[in-house]
């Protein structure tokens, strides 16, 4: 199963996409939605883990732009806000994600259960 | 008396300008009077000058009618008072043509004369014939006068030379008043003049006076033009002397003047000069009796007068008094709504600040997370530091703390989203461990105990969040101030059988004096001005329980503590209802 992690802040996505090695989830990251797209182009990600505030493009931007092209993929989404009503409107319903910080034996259960 | 003062004070009474720094631009009992002032002004002033008018008018007509009536009264009996001396003039002529002056000078003829007189007219009392030269000729009476000379007498000089003279009342024949009347006759066939002259009792002449009826005590006499009394009067001087009225130069006409007497009263005279005569006629009356009609006139304006000044003020004060209150209520209302929507704005700016520091810290936090968290997979995995319980100790321990933190972030969030208007549905015991958790540390460390005695199954009710944490938050705060170190705060919730629950907040703090409470939920009303109150809080709180639809009561003793009791309906649409109206 590959996991692809994208999120705007280097530091957290790559230690994250280090933790996931560990528990046996083989996760690559990009650090911006230009760069995701381009290696899921080269490698076929099960399931896309999308910060929803990036830089030019946005997790939901980001998450259409991959479901065109490969509609197969999952997608899980990581939210700063804090706030599960801002999240909700911003996003279709039935839709994961996690509140950052996030505990990452969260994020790996999430990722087994959508895969499955 | 204090009591019904009490239950009668209008509510804006009591707000004097010490209460408030914003209050010092209402002065509603300087409204209130200035109101009254004007209203009295404006409505009593044309009333008094309509009543000052009224009287003057009223007394005015009085006045000229009472000269009118006396002038009339003076002129008929001048009238009858000139013909009365008139006939007896005429009647001697009437015997000079009818027997003859020639034969009138024989006494039998002459005492004939008189005694036809006497029978026809009466009160002749002699009767005698004075030739040219003023010899008495012939002389028919009481006194020997026969062949007395008259001609050095003004009598005689007035009546050679106008035809009548009437002399002036004086004491004759047996003391008693007389009077004198002459008249020039001339003998048809010498053509030579005599004069006819009779004396005359004053009976009749007095009688004429005497008998007029005059309202109110007046007094009709005549007197000389030395002011003499010639008839009886009842109050000026007796008979033949000088009357103690000052007599008025002559005038052809009758006239009527107002005098002071010589007792010092006031009198409306009436006099009339009598042609050809010495005599004045005066009718004099007391000015005060002519005015008698006025005094009840005066008593009933007065009344009228006093009555309608009472009915003014009363309903002026009234509305006026209305009129202060409603406005002290719609300002007050007006400042509660403005301030409440300032301490809205005001919480609503500070949740924005912690929704941006919030989320600020929290990329950092997840970093440290992410990073704390590779460490600790990294010394979990790879077996070569997995014994050393100390790194993991610490690892563990920032974990922790990025929980926290984490916690403390999602608590502000939450704040931050629930200053806008949103009903939810609330767990109260959830609402009330939020709200505690932010004064915990301060209940730490005064010692302050807080009980909280909230059944679990207390249901869920529909309210604003948002709202009800502010509200719980103020008075748990109120509390916080009113308590000393170690006190207890205690915080329960109960639901009762009407759909509704009862929330209390209970501290044995200072307590709030009885002459306070019914003012504790007034805009800026604050005993703690001096320690920086702004007399907000509980006005803030007041409304917002308002808006959600609920009740707020206070009971309070000195030195006790106060408990603040809000009732909220369980269902939510009752609370929209509510804040539509407000």
């Amino acid at each position: 199963m590959k996991v692809l992690l994208v999120d705007d802040e280097v530091e957290l996505v790559s230690a994250m996409a280090e933790r996931l090695g560990f528990r046996d989830v083989d996760a690559d990251w990009a650090d911006n939605g230009e760069s995701a797209l381009a290696m899921a182009e080269e490698t076929a990600y099960d399931v896309a883990v999308l910060d929803m505030k990036m830089p030019r493009l946005s997790g939901l931007e980001l998450m259409e732009l991959l479901a065109e092209r490969h509609p197969d993929m999952k997608f899980i989404f990581l939210s700063g806000h804090g706030s599960e009503a801002d999240f909700k409107a911003g996003c279709a319903a039935g839709c994961n994600y996690l509140i950052k910080p996030i505990q990452l034996e969260d994020l790996v259960a999430l990722i087994h259960k959508v895969a499955a | 008396m204090a009591s019904l003062m009490e239950k009668v004070r209008p509510q804006f009474w009591d707000t004097g300008s010490d209460v408030g720094a914003g209050k010092s631009l209402f002065n509603y009992r300087r409204i209130w009077r200035f109101a009254i002032f004007l209203l009295a002004l404006v409505a009593l002033v044309p009333l008094m000058v309509m009543a000052f008018i009224d009287y003057n008018v009223t007394r005015h007509s009085l006045e000229s009618e009472n000269l009118l009536r006396t002038s009339r009264t003076t002129s008929n009996t001048r009238r009858t008072v000139a013909y009365f001396l008139k006939e007896r003039t005429k009647a001697l002529d009437f015997l000079a043509q009818e027997q003859g002056v020639e034969a009138l000078r024989d006494n039998k003829n002459l005492a004939k004369g008189l005694a036809s007189l006497q029978q026809s007219f009466g009160g002749f009392v002699d009767i005698g014939v004075i030739d040219d030269r003023g010899r008495q000729i012939a002389y028919i009476g009481p006194y020997d006068l026969l062949g007395r000379n008259y001609s050095g007498q003004e009598g005689f000089a007035t009546t050679m030379a106008h035809g009548t003279y009437i002399s002036r009342v004086f004491l004759g024949f047996r003391d008693e008043p007389h009077l004198v009347v002459s008249r020039k006759v001339r003998d048809s066939e010498t053509g030579e003049d005599f004069i006819l002259r009779a004396t005359l009792d004053t009976d009749q002449f007095n009688s004429i006076l005497t008998n007029l009826d005059l309202p109110g005590g007046g007094d009709a006499f005549v007197v000389d033009r030395d002011g003499i009394i010639q008839t009886p009067s009842k109050e000026h001087g007796s008979l033949l002397t000088k009357v103690d009225l000052a007599i008025p130069g002559y005038s052809d006409s009758t006239r009527v003047e107002q005098v002071r007497g010589g007792d010092g009263m006031a009198y409306t005279v009436g006099y009339a000069y009598i042609h050809d005569t010495p005599f004045i006629v005066l009718v004099v009356k007391h000015t005060r009796e002519l005015m008698k009609p006025l005094q009840t006139i005066r008593m009933e304006l007065l009344w009228i007068l006093i009555t309608s000044i009472i009915v003014i003020l009363l309903v002026i004060v009234g509305v006026a008094t209305y009129m202060v209150n409603k406005i002290y209520i719609a300002d007050q209302t007006r400042a509660r709504t403005l301030h409440r929507m300032e301490h809205t704005n005001r919480m609503a700016s500070i949740g924005r600040l912690a929704a941006g520091v919030a989320h600020e810290i929290n990329n950092p936090l997840a970093i440290i997370n992410e990073k704390a968290g590779l460490i600790h997979d990294l010394f979990t995995y790879k077996q070569e530091y997995a014994l050393d319980e100390r790194l993991l100790g610490n690892i563990d321990s920032i974990l922790n703390s990025v929980l926290r933190c984490g916690k403390i972030t999602k608590r502000l969030l939450s704040f931050a989203r629930h200053i806008d208007v949103e009903t939810d549905e609330i767990e109260f015991k959830d609402l009330a461990n939020e709200v505690v958790d932010f004064l915990r540390k301060e209940a730490e460390y005064r010692s302050i105990t807080i009980e909280m005695d909230i059944p679990e199954k207390l249901p869920p009710f529909i309210s604003d969040r948002g709202k009800l944490q502010q509200i719980f938050l103020n008075l748990v705060n109120n509390a916080f101030q009113a308590m000393n170190d170690g006190g207890h705060l205690s915080i329960s919730a109960r639901e009762t059988a009407w759909d509704q629950l009862v929330f209390t907040v209970a501290d044995d703090g200072c307590g709030i004096p009885e002459s306070d409470i019914k003012r504790i939920f007034d805009p800026f009303f604050s005993t703690k001005k001096k320690t920086g109150g702004t007399g907000l809080g509980l006005s803030i709180t007041y409304g917002l329980v308002q808006e959600l639809g609920g009740t707020m009561t206070v009971e309070s003793e000195v030195g006790k503590g106060t408990t603040f009791t809000i009732i909220m309906p369980l269902k939510g649409d009752n609370t929209e209802d509510m804040t539509d109206k407000a």
